[in-house]
């Protein structure tokens, strides 16, 4: 049942902490990992389970309805392919033991509040297991107490706490016409004043605080700071799913299930879509460090998921979520190659590295088959992606927001373009020549990472079937 | 009761106008416990015992003596960065008892003769508190162990010695 | 009866408005880490006062404390968790002027 996904972790937290903490603790890594890859196995196993229309289904162990469609499997399936790409990238940064036995404990919390996150279908229990992921996010930018990653931390918790005052602000006007905090009673509760200027309020309000969690342009400000400075393990976490599930899936769902598509709602999500995916790219065009590069490069990304969204139909929807899916792998692997480079050029600004391919060939070659599906190059699967939305954009008649996102399809392209040039061609700077490649079990998850690229691009017309279908049957209902 | 209703909140947003301007940060931590305070007569008035012995004992007392301990645990800045500091505050906090005001008297203006344009939901169901929470809101009750345990993790990594203490 | 009830929530309304522009320029303006966190907990204070008003008038008091001690929680912990990094912060660098951390530009 969907509720082992919570409770597995929970017990893996238990044993690791009594069990392991007297035993060994080098094993706790590969017990994690062990962890990780049965929550795929159990992820894959239900997925008959998620696929049968659009059923909300009550769980017997919580007593609470879970909500369970096509949408949430994707967002399971990207949580813990990433939580698992950000484990064995800590396995070979954090050189401490007790580092790496804490993160593992606070990466297992996270993945608690980010699954929790996705089944959950009442407004409320949303709005708790958010806060479980984000405090987990906190702890783990904070705990190694470097000055940046500090500051990092606190604007993020400042930021964060400031969106969640709004959305529980929201929730609480809302209760005054719903009965309960469900989604089905508040879609119910909505339903009956459709003219409110109250109700309307209150879902801006709510809005408001989902576009400050998913880092959309003009609430962004906490991104580049979090990303850049949070540890390599971390960055891969946040970049790859964390502001993804707590942002935009959020928003996703309640847009899907609960608000519905008001012809406002739509033109306010598409225009700070657009605006995001203009400003990420227009700033990663001109950053120096590589991280940095990459966290306006996710600005832009999420604006990218949330122009699918905005557009209003099936198509642009399932664009949406194939886009979310292919965000999750590609920029996990570009971080998981930035934290190569950090580890063993000891740098990332990219003034000071150059040439590194010939020195560490996998993470070069592996980085160019993500930045190649960044940028949407044929056949990989982020072309596909993006074409969904472009087309979806068009045929929904908002011709003015596809032509923006094929222009800023273009700045993706050159300034991916110029960090892998930087970054890992051509000539070998000074200083540089005694860096070796990284260890096989950091390769073995950039390559992992890479193969489902290709694979997902080239078996794109089965894997966008599996997208589209239910969520046509989704908005039907 | 009314009356002693609008004397009550006018003292809540002085106590947090107060909080936020006054120079020393142990009168900020007093003058939140205060706002909490009224909160909580606030909820015995409305017939919510258990919130209001929760936000009694949490945020009046225990947050207020987490702010205490970090004031304390944390020396103030030197005496000539804090006249640096004096010189600028009056310009940068001087104008808030008057925006506050503004802010409350634009909005009684627009909003006391509007009418609610929604259908409030009245209650059908009677039940206490805790039934409510034990019985019907479990996810909730996992997620707030959860968030407790991340809690630990936090209090636990942050404010530990720089020394070697192994956790 | 909804005139009266529209009356009580907007007086209560508008005083949980002024809390909360206290709060947000309490955050906008400080320099001080610590006020940062003061201002924050301004604004929990008049989140959980709109949620109680809401259950007074809607008379369901027993689901909004759930909600209310749900969050009074979840406040707590963000406290614990902000005060540590606060503390983290002083350990490094000894002053708590926020200025000084304006330097991750870009």
């Amino acid at each position: 049942m969907p509720s082992l996904l919570i409770l597995v972790p929970l017990v893996g937290i238990l044993v690791l902490n009594f069990l392991f903490k007297f035993v060994v603790r080098r094993a706790a890594f590969w017990f994690a990992l062990a962890l990780f890859a049965t929550q795929v196995i159990i992820t894959f196993l239900h997925a008959p389970f998620f696929y049968a229309g659009n059923a909300d289904r009550f769980n017997p162990f919580f007593k609470v309805v879970f909500n369970i469609d096509g949408i949430s499997f994707v967002a399971l399936l990207c949580i813990e392919i990433v939580c698992l790409a950000s484990l064995v990238v800590a396995r070979y940064t954090l050189h401490d033991l007790s580092q790496r036995f804490n993160f593992t404990n606070l990466l297992l919390i996270s993945s608690i509040g980010m699954n929790g996150l996705v089944l959950t279908s009442d407004i409320f229990s949303l709005y708790v297991f958010l806060e479980v992921a984000a405090v987990s996010s906190f702890i783990m930018i904070a705990f190694r107490r470097g000055k940046r990653s500090l500051e990092g931390a606190f604007k993020y918790i400042i930021l964060s706490a400031v969106a969640t005052v709004l959305m529980l602000a929201a929730i609480a006007i809302l209760l005054l016409a719903c009965s309960d905090t469900s989604f089905a009673a508040i879609r119910q509760g909505i339903g009956q004043s459709p003219e409110s200027n109250i109700i309307l309020f209150s879902v801006g309000m709510f809005i408001s605080g989902l576009f400050i969690k998913a880092g959309l342009v003009p609430f962004h400000a906490w991104l580049p700071d979090a990303y850049s400075a949070a540890p390599d393990a971390v960055s891969v976490l946040l970049a790859g799913i964390v502001t993804k599930a707590c942002g935009v899936y959020t928003l996703i769902r309640l847009v899907v299930s609960v608000f519905g598509f008001r012809p406002g709602l739509s033109q306010v999500i598409l225009l700070l879509g657009a605006v995001s995916v203009l400003v990420g790219a227009l700033a990663a065009l001109g950053q120096n460090d590589f991280k940095r590069m990459l966290a306006y490069s996710s600005i832009s990304q999420i604006g990218y998921i949330v122009l699918g969204l905005g557009s209003g139909t099936a198509l642009g929807l399932a664009g949406a979520v194939f886009h979310f899916f292919n965000h999750a792998i590609f920029k996990s692997l570009l971080f998981v190659n930035a934290a190569a480079v950090a580890e063993e050029a000891h740098t990332t600004d990219m003034d000071k590295i150059g040439g590194l391919s010939s020195r560490m060939p996998v993470t070069g070659s592996t980085s160019v088959i993500g930045f190649l599906s960044a940028a949407g190059i044929p056949p990989l699967a982020g072309f596909w992606s993006k074409l969904v939305i472009i087309i979806a954009l068009w045929k929904a008649g908002d011709i003015a927001y596809a032509v923006i996102a094929v222009l800023a399809s273009i700045l993706t392209l050159s300034y991916l373009l110029s960090m892998q040039r930087r970054v890992f061609f051509g000539r070998l700077k000074q200083g540089l020549e005694d860096t070796r490649e990284v260890g096989p079990g950091f390769s073995f998850i950039s390559v992992l990472l890479a193969l489902i690229i290709i694979a997902c691009g080239l078996l794109f017309p089965m894997v966008f079937n599996a997208i589209y279908a239910p969520i046509k049957q989704i908005l039907i209902q | 009761m009314t009356n002693l209703d609008l004397i009550l909140l006018i003292l809540m947003v002085v106590a947090a106008v107060w909080a936020v301007m006054a120079r020393s940060l142990l009168k900020a931590a007093i003058g939140l416990a205060i706002v909490s305070i009224v909160i909580t007569i606030f909820m015995f008035e409305f017939s919510s015992p258990l919130a209001a012995v929760f936000e009694l004992s949490v945020c009046s007392g225990l947050i207020t003596v987490i702010f205490l301990s970090t004031i304390g645990l944390t020396r103030p800045l030197s005496h000539k960065e804090l006249l640096a500091l004096a010189r600028d505050r009056g310009r940068r906090y001087g104008f808030l008892p008057l925006l506050v005001i503004a802010c409350g008297a634009v909005l009684a203006f627009l909003l006391l003769k509007m009418p609610l344009d929604l259908e409030v939901a009245k209650n059908t169901i009677v039940a206490g508190a805790r039934e409510v929470l034990w019985n019907a809101r479990h996810l909730d009750l996992f997620g707030q162990i959860m968030i407790l345990l991340a809690g630990v993790f936090g209090a636990v990594l942050l404010f530990r010695e720089n020394s070697t203490d192994e956790w | 009866m909804n005139g009266s009830i529209a009356e009580f929530f907007w007086v209560f309304a508008v005083f949980i408005s002024m809390l909360a522009f206290a709060g947000f320029y309490c955050i906008l303006v400080t320099r001080n880490l610590i006020r940062a966190l003061i201002g924050l907990e301004i604004l929990n204070k008049a989140v959980t006062l709109l949620f109680i008003v809401v259950g007074y008038i809607t008379g369901r008091q027993a689901l909004v404390q759930a909600l209310v001690i749900t969050t009074i929680v979840i406040e707590v912990v963000i406290i614990v968790v902000a005060g540590g990094v606060i503390m983290s912060v002083y350990r490094n660098d000894e002053s708590l002027d926020v200025r000084n951390l304006r330097n991750l530009k870009g």
